[in-house]
């Protein structure tokens, strides 16, 4: 039964993502001119001699002169191939562009997930069982200032005060020595040390709403009879609240990550742009500005897959946890 | 720690709380009203709503100066402070609002600007005084600000100045004009085709539930920034700043929509089945009664209270577009395109003051979405929550 939700629930992922692919092409088809008129206006621009023989290779291979799903169909079959196309401002394949720093972004993603989860689990619960404590009003007004301040305004304060009271720069991923050094246990040290700064400057925002779900729902759940049954047996207090309306509460908590995912991946854009961090998300601004559309595309297409497959993810959790699901 | 702290539904009596026979008669927008106004924080919200539109209808009156005026003397000056009283071993004390004047020295070989404190020197100010004339709401031609200096021909610079030595006052009050009108413009949008959508959605259900439910599902997993950076990098760079505008609000609504469709969903299909619908229905009422008269005021408050989360996030996002550069341009002014003077640490690192407009963002957030909150709580009267 189980394994029959979870292939029927991937199978509903590929319509999703053909239908992310298309959205992604339709973007980087929607600014005017093709991007060979561009790439060669950028050639042009640095000095180089426009081989007219070269561009309309080119063209042909993309199918510009082609209708838009011809063109869609090319870019697409090149993709499932590894293929995204070439890059006109680094004059590169996409391909050798991009997989680092995707790789980057979803280990921030991920990281600033646990990050979220550690810290809202249980201040979440806390502020349930101790409504209207002082410490529960303390975290709810955190939280809505963490809501309300956009997450580039505190990475820049950040960044502020680092420089100003201790000197130091907050930016980046790596330190100076690591930037270029291939991987190795040190690289992957150094990377440790610097990714809390960008991870808690993320997980403020999906922190405070995580702790306001996890707190509605264990304050629903702590009313019920059965919590009044077991604390009637005698069961410890904690104990209690941790084995049975917690396991309740968690449920929602976890279908989150199909939207704390997303919200993740968009605000890591600003913030890593803000903090130039190596990630997917300055590069496709650059590209976006450059009006570079195959890198843009291929980081568009890959940043919404991410979420697609994040949705995949967490209703599989979700089934695993809550059988009432798998019956649907 | 067994011990839960009950609220009783209906509270003990007190100044707020109305008598019995006054909750069994009131309507239900008094009963929401009662029950918003024990929500402190949505109170508060309420109050700090007001007066931050009330401060971008009128703009032009409260902003001392034109926020586009360079002044080269004032590049990076820091702010003032307005002082009261005044005491002089000549003149004795006088009163009235003064800022004392600052000093501007330049360094031989940074060239840095630093500015010193002259305590000689005063710039009296005036309320109501004559400034710079303006067309208050591009109608009605004035000259009258809030406060400005005696002499017309001073400046002071009670938020600092930026880089080219534009008064940071002036220019937050100005963002907050096209802050706060692009949440109530791309809201409204995002609720158009909201309400459109989840209202076929939630009354032909079958398939045409199922495409928008679909719809909805896929456009709430896309990432909505690097969409919206795609969107605006395609807008054609020779539009004119008002055809921008509202490209960005049309941008913002595009991916606000499912949100509000959910809602208007939802809400529409719990409406259906309730009692009171059924009891209208038997009672021969017919459907556009049922729709318009019983089913609409109870939809409406939730509308509201949706849309009212909604405004701040689309406050959020017009920032950051702005911010990157993408969103709104020069010359028009918002918070977000303050923010993006504020985006070197060099020159934040000189004018710390330039992070002003953000202040300004997360106070406009926090206060929407308190009376976002307050309204959800208020929007359903009869819910016994005891709250």
């Amino acid at each position: 039964m189980l394994l029959a939700y979870i292939v029927r629930r991937i199978l509903w992922t590929i319509p999703f993502l053909f239908a992310v692919s298309l959205v992604a092409f339709a973007l980087i088809q929607a600014p005017p001119g093709d991007y060979l008129t561009t790439f060669a206006a950028t050639l042009a621009a640095s000095g180089d001699i426009v081989d007219q023989a070269r561009l309309q290779a080119l063209r042909e291979r993309y199918g510009l002169d082609q209708p838009f799903l011809v063109q869609y169909w090319l870019w697409i079959s090149g993709v499932l191939r590894g293929d995204f196309g070439i890059s006109f401002e680094w004059q590169q394949p996409v391909s050798n562009l991009i997989w680092e720093r995707m790789a980057l972004s979803t280990l921030l993603a991920l990281s600033t997930l646990l990050f979220t989860w550690a810290v809202a689990f249980p201040i979440g619960i806390y502020s349930a069982v101790k409504k209207y404590s002082i410490a529960d009003y303390t975290f709810t007004f955190l939280g809505f200032l963490g809501l309300a301040i956009p997450n580039f305004l505190l990475a820049l304060v950040l960044m502020y005060i680092a420089v100003v009271h201790f000197g130091t720069e907050v930016g980046g991923l790596f330190s100076d020595a690591y930037v270029m050094a291939p991987w190795s246990w040190a690289k992957f040290l150094d990377l440790l040390s610097h990714l809390w700064v960008p991870v808690v400057i993320l997980g403020t925002a999906g922190t405070a709403s995580l702790v306001r779900i996890m707190r509605a729902n264990l304050l629903d759940e702590l009313n019920k009879a059965y919590v009044v049954t077991a604390r009637a047996k005698g069961l410890s207090e904690w104990r209690l609240i941790l084995k049975y309306p917690v396991r309740i509460a968690l449920n929602p908590f976890i279908s989150t990550i199909g939207w704390v995912l997303p919200n993740l991946i968009s605000g890591a854009v600003i913030t890593a742009y803000v903090l130039s961090l190596p990630t997917a998300g300055p590069l496709l601004l650059q590209a976006l500005l450059a009006q570079d559309m195959y890198l843009a595309g291929a980081f568009i297409l890959l940043l919404t897959s991410l979420t697609v497959v994040g949705m995949l993810i967490s209703d599989i959790l979700l089934a695993f946890i809550d059988p009432r699901i798998r019956y649907r | 720690m067994a011990t839960r702290s009950e609220a009783p539904i209906i509270a003990e009596t007190g100044p707020d709380v109305p008598a019995p026979q006054e909750l069994a008669l009131a309507s239900q927008w008094r009963l929401m009203w009662w029950s918003f106004r024990r929500h402190r924080l949505a109170m508060i919200g309420l109050a700090m709503t007001i007066l931050i539109y009330l401060v971008a209808v009128f703009a032009e009156f409260l902003a001392p100066f034109d926020p586009h005026e360079a002044n080269r003397r004032a590049l990076y000056h820091p702010p003032q402070m307005i002082h009261l009283v005044h005491h002089d071993a000549e003149t004795g004390w006088s009163f009235g609002p003064f800022v004392y004047g600052y000093e501007q020295t330049r360094d031989p070989f940074t060239l840095a600007f630093s500015y010193e404190r002259d305590p000689d020197q005063r710039i009296p100010l005036r309320f109501f005084g004559e400034g710079t004339p303006y067309d208050l709401w591009g109608l009605i031609p004035m000259n009258r600000h809030l406060l400005v200096p005696v002499d017309p021909g001073e400046r002071y610079y009670l938020f600092g100045a930026d880089r080219l030595g534009r008064d940071m006052l002036s220019r937050t009050i100005y963002g907050a004009r096209i802050s706060m009108s692009i949440g109530l413009v791309g809201v409204t949008m995002a609720l158009l085709l909201g309400i459109f959508l989840g209202g076929i959605s939630g009354y032909y259900g079958g398939f045409t539930d199922t495409v928008v439910q679909r719809l909805v599902e896929f456009t709430l997993s896309l990432p909505t920034i690097p969409i919206w950076l795609a969107l605006t990098a395609s807008l054609p760079q020779d539009w004119g700043p008002l055809a921008r505008y509202f490209a960005i609000t049309v941008i913002l609504s595009l991916v606000g929509w499912a949100e509000l469709a959910r809602v208007v969903r939802g809400r529409f299909l719990a409406l259906r089945t309730d009692d009171f619908v059924t009891a209208a229905r038997l009672d021969g009422a017919s459907e556009g009664r049922i729709i318009f008269r019983h089913m609409l005021p109870s939809l409406v408050s939730h509308i509201i209270a949706s849309v009212t989360l909604a405004i701040p996030l689309m406050i959020l996002a017009e920032t950051a577009l702005s911010f990157l550069g993408l969103g709104l341009q020069q010359p028009i002014v918002s918070w977000g395109v303050l923010l993006r003077e504020a985006q070197n640490i060099r020159s934040i690192a000189q004018a710390p003051w330039l992070f002003i407009p953000g202040g300004a963002v997360v106070l406009a957030v926090l206060a929407l979405n308190f009376l976002g909150d307050g309204l959800r709580d208020a929007a359903d009267p009869y819910a016994q929550d005891g709250r």
